[in-house]
């Protein structure tokens, strides 16, 4: 086996390294900014050339097979081995270099927005630190170690999320992510032991070629399984039930949501139920299930953004929606276009993100040098910045172009594929053409809110403030930069997977086939006839079109006044505003009686009373009740003696003699 | 033949001497008590000794013997006591509380 | 009835009977009189017992001494003369009458069976045939048990030393 292949561990090794090396700078010299620059960016671009230099050498290889490097035996516990060791194959290798790819373009990012911040090493090191358990995610070659990854990012999440701790709504989010993404962890783990309770194995490689073997298709355990696994996704890749958490997480740095909570970490689930794209393909059900939530996750989120005038609320649930697109991908059976949708949905969320977070700094700085306490992030306090922001507003509109799915961008091929699988298995249930119109309407919806943002914060009269003005500015290059990188790759990203039905050679769906192919023996697709596919393809771009040209028509940006002035919303658009009031619901039903329980039971009932009042108290009051029946035996008295004396004797002769 | 009657005497007489201890007051009265125990147990030493040997009657010559030890002692004690106390009601005298 | 049992059962009620006596008077001096009344009734029985040598140590020593040695010890304190009722009150009457039921049936109880298994025969007259009334006392007192017997007089010694100290009035 050629070297490089061998050197697969370095890769999450170098950031790994970048984190300690920051780490310690944080402790010792939190303000040796250029050392943790060098760092924190040079591990990051180490490690993506050794990635690309790894995947080069896969593909010379030529081995369809995965290739496994265990390295130490972790848990040799009676029937189960758990070894440490990393798994490169097609889609692996796929989901390597877009993360070490778009984390480098953000660490670049990331020295120009976080310039300024006091826990600037703080920072890279726990970026190097997700990036190190993203790679440990991607990379594992067995359940145990993917879920070192899927704890270690939802970690890193948390840290990054409350990386302003000194504010409390900043550490609530951290907190709400966190727990929200354990309960779905929940899930992911009972499925982890029922899959060795089921094969005795947790191996990928072994596991699913055995799959189809050791599971009755369709049956209930491998359903339950999948079942559970989703419910890991739900919580990690922000779906109903358990999104709550991701438009919250937009309270940490915009980098960070960028990274995070758009490209690598919330698309773990996708990654997920691909990698066990065999087990979904023996419990049809559980599909069926990913689809639909994905679908109605698709078009709730989208409703929701329609009326957020946080810029990055728009986009955190936009996210929200594209990954319902995705998990509607692999739901339907269509593996390679979801994970196609996932790397291309990286590509230009991190632009929208990376370029919103050029405005949010670039209002920074005005609100800075005119000491006004204005809210950065509010659309109504934007409006008219393609003067001031040129570069940012153009490549934005690329991203908004591809987001909404007009060719050639690349959202156009990964979206419409994902929408002919779901409609194609309308042949199969009904059901599966809600799914197709539902994702259509949010085609229809994300074309909208997109262009509903782009208008409100680039295009129409500015109402940031004339004393503002002549502080608004480009962002500098080293922040830039990334936005082209991105831009171009929104532009040409399409180009990976061109479908057949254009003439295209559909090249990522090919280079995935090793890893989808029991699967998709096992479910085969559905061939549509080429004018339905047409069809549905013109479908797509009208409604896509649609949503532009009514966002035009429909909104007046020059009717939008400053936020602090700006009145609240009233009737429908109020309850959208307040996201269907799923947080409030949610407090009410889940958390107002936890917190119930846990004040009025656990801790008042049984750790007061019980414990302390019946247990510890208890025995001490009980010893001293003791005490003083044995006082009361020492009267002094012989009389009293003697008597005991004798009712002793009686009960030895009473016992003794028979 | 008389040994089971013996035993029912000496039963009764123990029995006797045991309400008395647990009854008076006065300690030399108590004392007395204690006296009819012992003789009720020579009563059955001797109703043994007729049928079983005269290691009977040994036991009871010793147990005169130490009776009239422990009496002498005994009475002492009590004289000592009520030098101090100018009593011998035994439900006044409670040193040992506590 | 043979005149054996006549005078068994005669001294036995007077015995018991005195011994009730004995512990409901409330002088002591009456308590220890009824106490000497016993004392005569067991040497009798002893008589009947086939234990005559013991029957008169009985009456020399525990009813000529012991008892006198009483008698001295209640007039020194002056407590013989009759004072108010010397008995506890009615909770003690009642422990004292239910534990002294109780122990007595639990004595009979041990009793009963060990007289099943006796040899028949009047072992001591047997020996006293052969080696006199003192004699069949005496000689194993003074070849088997001889040590004991010496031990006691040794602990007759310590007996008076004993109630010499304790009765001083300083040391």
């Amino acid at each position: 086996m050629p070297s490089a292949l061998q050197l697969l561990w370095l890769v999450p090794a170098l950031p790994l390294a970048g984190f300690l090396a920051n780490g310690v700078l944080a402790l010792r010299r939190p303000r040796a900014k250029h050392a943790v620059s060098i760092i924190g960016v040079g591990v990051l671009l180490a490690a993506l050339a050794l990635a690309i230099v790894i995947v080069l050498a896969f593909l010379r290889e030529g081995t369809p097979g995965p290739l496994v490097f265990p390295y130490w035996e972790w848990m040799p516990v009676g029937d189960l081995h758990v070894t440490v060791a990393l798994q490169l194959d097609q889609l692996s290798a796929v989901m390597l270099l877009v993360v070490t790819g778009v984390s480098s373009l953000i660490h670049v990012f990331s020295v120009g927005y976080m310039g300024e911040d006091p826990g600037y090493a703080r920072y890279f090191a726990y970026l190097n630190l997700f990036v190190f358990f993203m790679l440990v995610l991607v990379l594992g070659a067995s359940f145990p170690v993917m879920f070192v990854g899927w704890e270690g990012v939802g970690l890193c999440s948390y840290l990054l999320i409350g990386f302003w701790f000194n504010e409390r709504i900043n550490a609530d989010a951290g907190k709400k992510a966190f727990l929200v993404n354990r309960i779905g962890d929940v899930g992911f783990l009972v499925a982890m032991l029922m899959i060795f309770a089921h094969t005795g194995s947790l191996d990928f490689q072994p596991l699913f070629a055995q799959a189809p073997k050791l599971f009755t298709p369709g049956g209930p355990g491998v359903t339950a399984i999948t079942l559970l696994l989703f419910l890991g996704c739900t919580g990690k890749s922000a779906q109903i039930p358990l999104y709550t958490w991701l438009p919250d997480a937009m309270q940490g740095p915009t980098p960070v949501s960028a990274l995070i909570h758009a490209a690598t970490m919330v698309t773990a689930g996708v990654y997920l139920v691909a990698r066990c794209n065999v087990l979904y393909a023996l419990a049809p059900v559980a599909s069926a299930v990913v689809a639909g939530i994905g679908a109605l996750t698709a078009f709730f989120a989208a409703t929701i953004a329609l009326k957020q005038w946080d810029i990055k609320r728009v986009l955190a649930y936009s996210t929200v929606s594209q990954l319902g697109y995705m998990f509607l991908g692999v739901g339907s059976g269509a593996y390679a276009a979801g994970i196609f949708h996932l790397v291309t949905h990286a590509f230009f969320k991190a632009l929208l993100f990376l370029g919103a977070g050029s405005v949010i700094h670039a209002l920074h700085h005005a609100y800075h040098a005119t000491h006004s306490r204005d809210d950065a992030q509010d659309m109504r306090n934007m409006g008219g910045l393609a003067r001031h922001l040129p570069w940012t507003a153009t490549l934005m509109w690329v991203a908004t172009l591809a987001i909404a799915g007009i060719p050639p961008f690349a959202g156009f091929f990964s979206k419409d594929q994902i929408l002919s699988a779901a409609f194609s298995l309308g042949d199969v249930h009904p059901l599966w053409y809600v799914y197709w119109l539902l994702g259509l309407l949010t085609a229809l919806l994300t074309a909208f809110y997109m262009t509903r943002l782009m208008l409100y914060t680039f295009h129409g009269p500015n109402r940031t403030g004339e004393r503002e003005l002549p502080h608004l500015h480009e962002a500098p290059w080293v922040m830039t930069g990334p936005l082209v990188v991105l831009g171009a790759l929104s532009l040409a990203g399409g180009a990976l997977n061109v479908p057949a039905l254009l003439r295209g050679r559909e090249w990522l769906e090919h280079w995935l086939e090793p890893v989808t192919a029991v699967a998709a023996r096992l479910r085969p697709g559905i061939e549509v006839p080429h004018g339905t596919e047409w069809a549905l393809v013109i479908a797509a771009v009208a409604a896509a079109g649609l949503g532009i040209v009514a966002a035009v028509r429909l909104l007046r940006p020059e009717e939008l006044v400053p936020a602090r002035l700006a009145p609240a919303e009233r009737g429908f658009a109020r309850v959208l505003w307040k996201k269907w009031y799923v947080d409030e619901i949610y407090d009410f039903l889940f958390v107002r009686p936890l917190i119930w329980l846990s004040r009025e039971v656990l801790w008042r009932t049984i750790d007061l009373g019980l414990i302390d009042g019946a247990g510890v108290n208890g025995a001490a009051r009980l010893s001293r009740a003791l005490g003083w029946i044995g006082s009361r035996l020492q009267t002094g008295q012989l009389g009293f003696y003697v008597v005991l004396f004798v009712g002793g004797v009686l009960a030895v002769l009473w016992t003794a003699v028979r | 033949m008389l040994l089971g009657p013996s035993l029912a005497v000496s039963a009764v007489l123990f029995a006797l001497g045991v309400a008395g201890v647990l009854l008076r007051r006065n300690a030399i009265v108590i004392f007395m008590c204690v006296e009819l125990m012992l003789n009720a147990v020579n009563l059955t030493f001797v109703a043994l000794a007729q049928s079983l040997g005269v290691a009977g009657q040994i036991f009871v010559f010793f147990v005169m013997a130490v009776a009239a030890a422990e009496a002498a002692v005994g009475l002492a004690i009590i004289l000592a006591i009520y030098r101090h106390k100018q009593t011998v009601d035994l439900q006044n005298i409670n040193l040992l509380k506590g | 009835m043979s005149l054996t049992q006549l005078v068994f059962w005669t001294f036995s009620a007077l015995a018991v009977g005195g011994a009730a006596m004995c512990i409901t008077r409330r002088s002591p001096v009456a308590s220890a009189l009824w106490l000497v009344q016993t004392l005569f009734s067991l040497a009798a029985l002893f008589v009947v017992l086939d234990a005559q040598f013991i029957a008169v140590l009985q009456v020399l020593v525990y009813a000529g001494a012991i008892m006198v040695l009483f008698l001295f010890v209640i007039m020194l304190l002056n407590v013989g003369r009759a004072g108010p009722s010397d008995l506890k009150g009615p909770a003690g009457l009642a422990v004292a009458t239910l534990l002294g039921g109780l122990l007595f049936f639990q004595l009979l109880r041990g009793a009963t069976p060990s007289t099943a298994g006796t040899p028949g025969g009047n072992v001591m007259a047997q020996l006293q045939q052969e080696q006199g009334i003192v004699g069949a006392v005496a000689r194993p007192l003074f070849s088997q048990y001889l040590i004991p017997f010496e031990i006691t007089s040794v602990l007759l010694l310590a007996a008076i030393v004993g109630a010499v100290v304790l009765a001083k009035r300083k040391l």
